[in-house]
């Protein structure tokens, strides 16, 4: 056997490739779930954090503030193993998918309201006074006003964001959940031949690569004129 | 549980006394991992902001693909498969090497794309006014076109420097014992979350300045971009 005939066997071993495919599968539909689960509760909250910054309550504002900072500062792996192992010591037990959700919903969370905040202070002045008096509430003007304008300025920044913690899905892998790497790597293990780490590469840009090319158009075409 | 569970769970001291020199030593592999890997990055990313002043389509396309793959491929996928499955085709590779090159790819491409819209922002005209002044092309680059195009782009080479180093923890994965992978080892013998949280806290404390810095440093942009 030639040095090239052991790559290709190695890495792009058809019999293995075909035995493990549907677990790969499987994980890829499982990523699928995890990253859609956490976009929507990280950018509820965000958003939801937002808004309740804009009402100015002193105290709840420095909470809020500390939570973002909080959670930027922290490693996601940081967080996943402190909410998995560390809490059934505690007598709580969260299973991998949740602490991974948890965490991650977290790390978006405060990445997002940083950017919504950003968007809603950037929203000039004299819109606020404008729609005030006219005679909307000041959850009208936010409403219906100030976010519409706001998300707009927000998207570039949001959606750049938004892929960068969504692949951070892989370190499900870490709390034993059955996504693509954590799938790839218990086909390595079983067959010993990485092939199925090939194709949990390949699933992860079949997955991620549109996105990115995505998040690279919405960049250009949301830029903002200097 | 009651709050002393929780506390004895999460805040023993009597537990931190016994774990604090493992985890000084995972702190200090992590701040080293850090002065290897983000120096790596950025030569990684400084050669293809480089590459990619090119226009040429043999230089244009293969250097798309490059940046848009790694940048696809969650981090902790190309660290596992550098260091699962490189020893498969004959190559055994140390936790810090596989570390090294999984980062390499990854930090680099991301730096790329930063430093590749930081040299797009300075005007065709500083290139044009520096060589007819006598500088060569190199030399118009290094003096005139790359220190304003880093300056511009400061803030994101900045957060992007702190995602690297909370990035590090991944390297927990494959065995290398920085101060995540410490924590958890600690944690598994006591069957305590306390070196966890310690671990946390430092992660905070070392990372906490930056994240207020940029949470600055963002809010100004995001507002002057309207």
């Amino acid at each position: 056997m030639t040095n090239w005939d052991r790559f290709l066997d190695s890495f792009f071993n058809m019999r293995v490739a075909a035995e493990h495919l549907p677990k790969i599968i499987d994980g890829f539909c499982l990523t699928i779930v995890l990253a859609l689960c956490i976009i929507v509760t990280g950018l509820a909250a965000g958003l939801l954090m937002a808004v309740i910054r804009s009402f100015a309550i002193r105290p709840l504002n420095w909470f809020i503030i500390f939570l973002v900072d909080l959670f930027r500062a922290l490693p996601p792996l940081v967080i996943i193993a402190l909410l998995y192992f560390g809490l059934p010591a505690a007598g709580l037990s969260l299973s991998g998918f949740a602490s991974a959700w948890l965490a991650l919903s977290l790390v978006l969370m405060a990445f997002a309201e940083e950017i919504f905040w950003a968007g809603i202070t950037a929203v000039p002045k004299g819109q606020w006074e404008a729609a005030r008096s006219t005679g909307l509430t000041f959850l009208q003007t936010l409403g219906f006003v100030v976010l519409p304008q706001a998300l707009r300025l927000t998207i570039p920044p949001l959606t750049n964001r938004t892929i960068a913690i969504t692949k951070g899905t892989a370190l499900a892998s870490v709390v034993a959940v059955p996504e693509i790497l954590g799938a790839a790597q218990a086909g390595v293990s079983f067959s010993f031949n990485p092939t199925p780490l090939t194709l949990g590469a390949l699933a992860y840009l079949v997955l991620f690569l549109p996105v990115v090319v995505l998040g690279r158009w919405i960049e250009t075409r949301f830029a903002w004129k200097r | 549980m009651t709050f002393e569970d929780f506390a004895l769970a999460f805040f023993s001291l009597d537990i931190l006394r016994q774990a604090w020199p493992i985890l000084l030593d995972g702190l200090i592999a992590t701040i080293l991992l850090s002065l290897t890997v983000v120096p790596l990055g950025l030569i990684g990313g400084i050669v293809l902001a480089l590459l990619s002043t090119v226009r040429h389509p043999l230089v244009r396309w293969p250097l798309m693909a490059w940046v848009d793959t790694f940048r696809a491929l969650p981090p902790l996928v190309l660290l596992v498969f550098v260091y699962a499955g490189l020893p498969f085709a004959g190559l055994e590779v140390t936790a810090w090497t596989a570390v090294a090159i999984g980062f390499f790819l990854n930090t680099g491409a991301y730096y790329g794309e930063i430093l590749r819209a930081g040299i797009e922002s300075v005007p065709g005209g500083q290139m044009e006014a520096a060589r007819s002044t006598g500088l060569t092309r190199g030399q118009a680059m290094a003096y005139v076109i790359l220190p304003q195009a880093v300056r511009n782009v400061l803030p994101d080479l900045i957060s992007n420097t702190l995602e690297v180093v909370k990035l590090t923890s991944i390297a927990s994965v494959v065995a290398l014992p920085e101060l995540l992978f410490q924590a958890r080892q600690a944690q598994s013998v006591t069957y305590n979350a306390t070196p966890i949280t310690a671990a946390a806290l430092a992660y905070f404390l070392l990372l906490w300045p930056v994240v207020r810095l940029l949470s600055r440093l963002e809010n100004r942009q995001l507002a002057g971009q309207r």
